[in-house]
Formats: structure tokens, C-alpha cells, sequence
């Protein structure tokens, strides 16, 4: 039964653009300060405000649109949305209806392997609301209009995804090529990226579209997963009942996994959208088209095919690599500075993941210098310190961004290179140890790691091991 | 034209205003008379000109991305009818 429906879905991405002011007033954007101190009358909806667009948004939603294969409307102006609602001072939201700045994209989606493209109907400009806190004790709201006004693009999909997976594929492509643009840290869980999840489902082979159902609230990938498989078993069983599904904005509740309705079509709303006489036309010519191309960074998937050719590293790396702006940031960096690709790739898969997960931290917050990773390869290849040191040194780099050179010499980590002094150790933990010599005398080769390890502990750990089993050998061999 | 009662209603609804209903038939009346004098446009042949949003040629004004404002919460507050913890304090709303 549940095998011969097929789900049918549609998104609207809101991604707040990292621009240093609000869309339309000089207020800054600045997450976190105290209430209302990012405000002005603009942003407050003051009678008599004016409005003016803040350049950088413009340019950053024609760079998204670009790099999302987007026509870019040459005419565009902005409308009024009008609601009434205490998150939006002016009773009104400015977005575009009309003529919004992108049309007509696609993106391209793997799903393990299965290629196919989603296409983008539309990205338009807007700014978004404040922020309400409603206080049970004395049953009022209180607002903050910080975030009033803060820029926004919605990206509007067609209704081209069949699963979470590739729900999941598509928002984690549109999240890498605007991280790589600079446009947004999107962020699914602090809210610079949401996605609204529409979708409905129909009979195997059917070309009629079922009713659909919007569904909000969706703060994480888990979230978005659980939520589109819940919505896709609801409707089954009320088509299977033989009842029918009703067109409505449901809202996800991800602690107790269900959703319920918030508003339905019967009372949907009648924004009365008008061109906003305040603000003028925006005409884009070739020449603001032609520099904004010429912008346009190196994208995930270029980099990729580059990365292939220009580093001997397997597609594995490369993917987890690039996963991030950040870290192929600090990947090709540490590059620039000498380093063997290799070798950095190799401290970013295994220790800078492992710490990642132990300090509960992502790719995007790395804060560590390719420079000192650099000088501490360096310094493993010049045999300055062993690999165990190395190691212990690249966690105060990974947590505290430090110098490894001064490191390593305040805390007198470099490998003692006195090969008389070494010597001297080994034939002491030698004679020390006749139990073990005398198992690897009589074959058991794995004895010598016994003897390397007690010569490592002396050694408090400096010295190179391959210089100790080489001596080790050489004095056993006797 | 004839506006109907449920027009008035729906109107009254997306304001959020309470009429009273002497104000709705005065209502009916002058949105009446409003749509009259506008409608003198469709007289207009408009079929190749571009719908109209500013009276004036201009176009790109923009601003640049720089802040320009400080802290004023102190004057933007003093606006509020109730204010509370730096916060505009309204009556209860939900989504």
C-alpha cells in the first residue's frame, strides 16, 4: 500500500544575508545584542521613514542567483505584503511579488550516486521580522525588532523532490554555494537558513498533483527528515480513509514528532500585495551583471574537479574537505605555505575531525591558523618532534590557535636527537628487560615493541621512534 | 458599482476594524464612489503600456553597507504604548 504513493515536494529556503546593515536602513545586523538597540525609525515602521536599499543585499541575491543558474530580472521593484502581526511594525512586510530579482534556476543533487537536477522557480528579496517572547506570568508579548528588517532571499523551488534524502541533498547544495559565495553562514539551527516544506502525495504514475500542506518550524536535517516522513504517513492515511487532505500551514513540533495545523485555506490570507512607493526600480545593466561574474568565487563543485588534478588526495577527502568553506580555505592556505597536500589533508580527516567531535564543533567554526598547521608539519618533517608530540601540540593549535615552534620549545618537546644519550637508554631498558630480549631473540619480533615503548617512556616521549627500533635492532643484533 | 455587504465585511476583517453598521453603510457609500471615480481609467485603452509603480524616471538608489546608526533605544522606546525589559510590550499573539 504505502509503496504505491509517491511523495511530492516543494521548498521555500529563507536565507538571512550576511551583509553588515539591515536592507534598508544603516542599522546593523549584529546577532545578539540587547533588545531594540539595533532599531531606528526605518526599521521600526515610523511614519515618514524612508526606506533605501543597502547595495551589498542586491549584489549578494544576484550572486546567489547566478551561481543557481537563475535568469536575472533585469526590472525589478519591491511590494508590499501587507499583515498584520506584531513581529512587523509597519503592518506590512516589503518583498517582491512581481518582479522577483531570479528566475528560472537549477540545481544539480546526488543522491548516492543518482544525479538529477531541482529546479529553482524563483529567488526574491525581502527583509525579515522581529522577534516575540510571550510571557505567560503577565499574558503579554514582548518584541524585539532587532531582526526587523534584517535581509533575507527566499529561494523557491518547484516541486521537483520525491524524498527527505534529496530534500536533504538540495538544502545542503543551496547551503554550500551560498557559504561559498560569502552570501550567508546558513545555518539551519541558529536560523539564518530555514526551509518550509511543502508537500503532498499522489498514486505511483498519477501527473495530478495531490493537495499539498506547508509544513514550518523545521530547525535541523534530523528535524526536516523526521517531519517529511511523518507528513507523507498522515496524508496516506487520510487518502486511505477515504477522506481528503486539506490545504493548510502545519507546524512541526520535533520533541514530541508531530505536527498540527496553524492556519487552513478557509481563513488563508489576503495580503493585498502593491508596488512600495517608497522604494524605486531596480534596473541591473550588464556592466553590474558583468561585475558581479567576475566576483563570483571559485564554487564546491569546481573546486572538486581542481582539487583532483592539482592534489594526489582520494575523492573521500576531497569531499569532506570541501564540505566546507572553512576547511578548504585552511586546506589550500596551509598549501600555499609549503606544506605537502598529503600530509594537511591527512591532520584535517583524522585529528582535526576527531577533536571536532570531541569539542562538539563544526567544520565552520574551525578557528585555527593554516600557518601554524604548516610550521607543525614542518617541524614533523624535519624531525624537530615525533608524531605522538605532534599530535598533542596540534590540540592546543586546534583549541588555542598557538605558535607550535615557541609551544614546543617552552614546554622542551623537542626529540632528543643525542644518539649517544639514546643509545645509552635503550641498552639500560635492555638489560632491564631480559624476558623480553629473549622472546625476540627466539622469534617473536613483536617483542621490540615492548622495549620501544619502555624506551619511549624514558625518553618522556622525545625521541623519534624509528630512531629508537633502528638502535634497538642494531644493539639486539649483537 | 455596488459594494456588497460581505465585501464590507471582508474589508472590515483585513483592516481589523469594528464598524458599527450606520459606518458600514456609510462604508458602502464612500468605497462606492471611490471605485466610481477610479474606474473613469477604464475607459483607457492600456493594453501596451507598461503598469506604472513611481510618477518619477528614477531608478537605483542605493545605500552602502556601512552602519550608520548607534543605540537609540532610549528614543525608539518612547514610543511604545507599555514598555518592559528594553522590549515593546504588547498584548498576547500567537502564530
Amino acid at each position: 500500500m504505502e509503496k504505491t504513493y509517491e511523495t511530492v515536494i516543494g521548498l521555500e529556503v529563507h536565507v538571512e544575508l550576511a551583509t553588515k546593515t539591515k536592507i534598508f536602513c544603516g542599522c546593523s545586523t549584529e546577532f545578539g545584542g540587547e533588545p531594540n538597540t539595533h532599531t531606528c525609525p526605518v526599521c521600526t515602521g515610523m511614519p515618514g521613514s524612508l526606506p533605501v536599499l543597502n547595495k551589498a543585499v542586491l549584489e549578494k541575491a544576484v550572486a546567489v542567483g547566478l551561481a543557481t543558474n537563475c535568469n536575472i530580472t533585469r526590472k525589478g521593484k519591491f511590494d508590499r505584503k501587507n499583515y498584520f502581526y506584531p513581529d512587523n511594525p509597519q503592518n506590512y512586510q516589503i518583498s517582491q511579488l512581481y518582479f522577483p530579482i531570479c528566475r528560472d534556476g537549477k540545481v544539480e543533487i546526488d543522491v548516492d550516486g543518482e544525479k538529477k537536477f531541482v529546479r529553482i522557480h524563483e529567488i526574491h528579496m525581502e527583509e525579515d521580522a522581529g522577534k516575540l517572547v510571550h510571557d505567560s506570568f503577565t499574558d503579554t508579548s514582548l518584541v524585539d525588532y532587532n531582526r526587523s528588517g534584517v535581509p533575507l532571499i527566499e529561494i523557491v523551488s518547484e516541486p521537483d523532490m520525491r524524498s527527505a534524502d534529496e530534500v536533504i541533498a538540495y538544502l545542503d547544495k543551496l547551503r554550500l554555494i551560498i557559504q561559498y559565495l560569502g552570501a550567508s553562514d546558513c545555518k539551519l539551527n541558529e536560523g539564518s537558513m530555514r526551509a518550509d516544506v511543502n508537500l503532498s502525495i499522489r498514486k505511483k504514475g498519477e501527473e495530478k498533483f495531490g493537495t499539498r500542506t506547508e509544513m514550518k518550524n523545521l530547525n535541523s536535517f534530523k528535524a526536516i527528515a523526521r517531519a517529511i516522513e511523518n507528513e507523507r504517513e498522515r496524508q496516506i492515511d487520510i487518502i486511505e480513509s477515504g477522506e481528503k487532505v486539506i490545504q493548510e500551514t502545519r507546524r512541526w513540533d520535533d520533541e514530541k514528532g508531530y505536527s498540527y495545523a496553524m492556519r487552513s485555506k478557509e481563513d488563508a490570507q489576503d495580503y493585498r500585495y502593491f508596488p512600495d512607493p517608497d522604494l524605486v526600480p531596480i534596473i541591473v545593466d550588464d556592466e553590474f551583471l558583468d561585475t558581479i561574474k567576475r566576483r563570483q568565487p571559485e564554487l564546491r563543485d569546481e573546486k572538486r574537479i581542481r582539487y583532483r588534478d592539482e592534489f594526489n588526495i582520494p575523492d573521500y577527502d576531497i569531499d569532506i574537505i570541501t564540505n566546507s568553506k572553512k576547511m578548504a580555505d585552511i586546506f589550500e592556505e596551509t598549501i600555499a605555505l609549503g606544506a605537502e597536500p598529503k600530509k594537511v589533508s591527512n591532520w584535517l580527516m583524522v585529528e582535526t575531525m576527531r577533536l571536532m567531535k570531541e569539542h562538539d564543533r563544526d567544520a565552520d567554526d574551525l578557528s585555527f591558523s593554516a600557518k601554524n598547521l604548516a610550521t607543525l608539519i614542518d617541524m614533523v618533517d624535519k624531525k624537530v618532534i615525533n608524531g605522538s608530540v605532534a599530535k598533542e601540540v596540534f590540540e592546543k593549535i586546534f583549541t588555542e590557535d598557538i605558535d607550535p615552534e615557541k609551544y614546543v620549545e617552552e614546554n622542551g618537546l623537542k626529540t632528543v636527537n643525542d644518539e649517544g644519550a639514546l643509545t645509552k637508554t635503550i641498552e639500560e631498558i635492555v638489560a632491564a628487560n631480559p624476558k623480553s630480549v629473549e622472546d625476540y631473540k627466539s622469534g617473536k619480533e613483536k617483542a621490540i615493541g615492548f622495549l620501544v615503548g619502555q624506551t619511549m617512556k624514558a625518553m618522556k616521549g622525545k625521541a623519534d621512534p624509528g630512531e629508537v627500533n633502528r638502535i634497538l635492532k642494531e644493539i639486539l643484533s649483537k | 458599482m455596488v459594494i456588497t455587504d460581505e465585501t464590507i465585511y471582508y474589508v472590515g476583517i483585513l483592516a481589523k476594524l469594528f464598524l458599527s453598521d450606520e459606518e458600514k453603510e456609510q462604508a458602502k457609500k464612500d468605497m462606492s464612489n471611490m471605485l466610481d471615480y477610479v474606474s473613469k481609467l477604464d475607459e483607457l485603452d492600456t493594453e501596451n503600456v507598461e503598469a506604472m509603480s513611481h510618477a518619477f524616471p528614477v531608478s537605483n538608489v542605493f545605500r552602502e553597507d556601512v552602519v550608520t546608526n548607534g543605540d537609540d533605544r532610549e528614543n525608539m522606546l518612547a514610543n511604545a504604548p507599555e514598555e518592559r525589559n528594553g522590549c515593546y510590550d504588547v498584548p498576547k499573539t500567537f502564530d
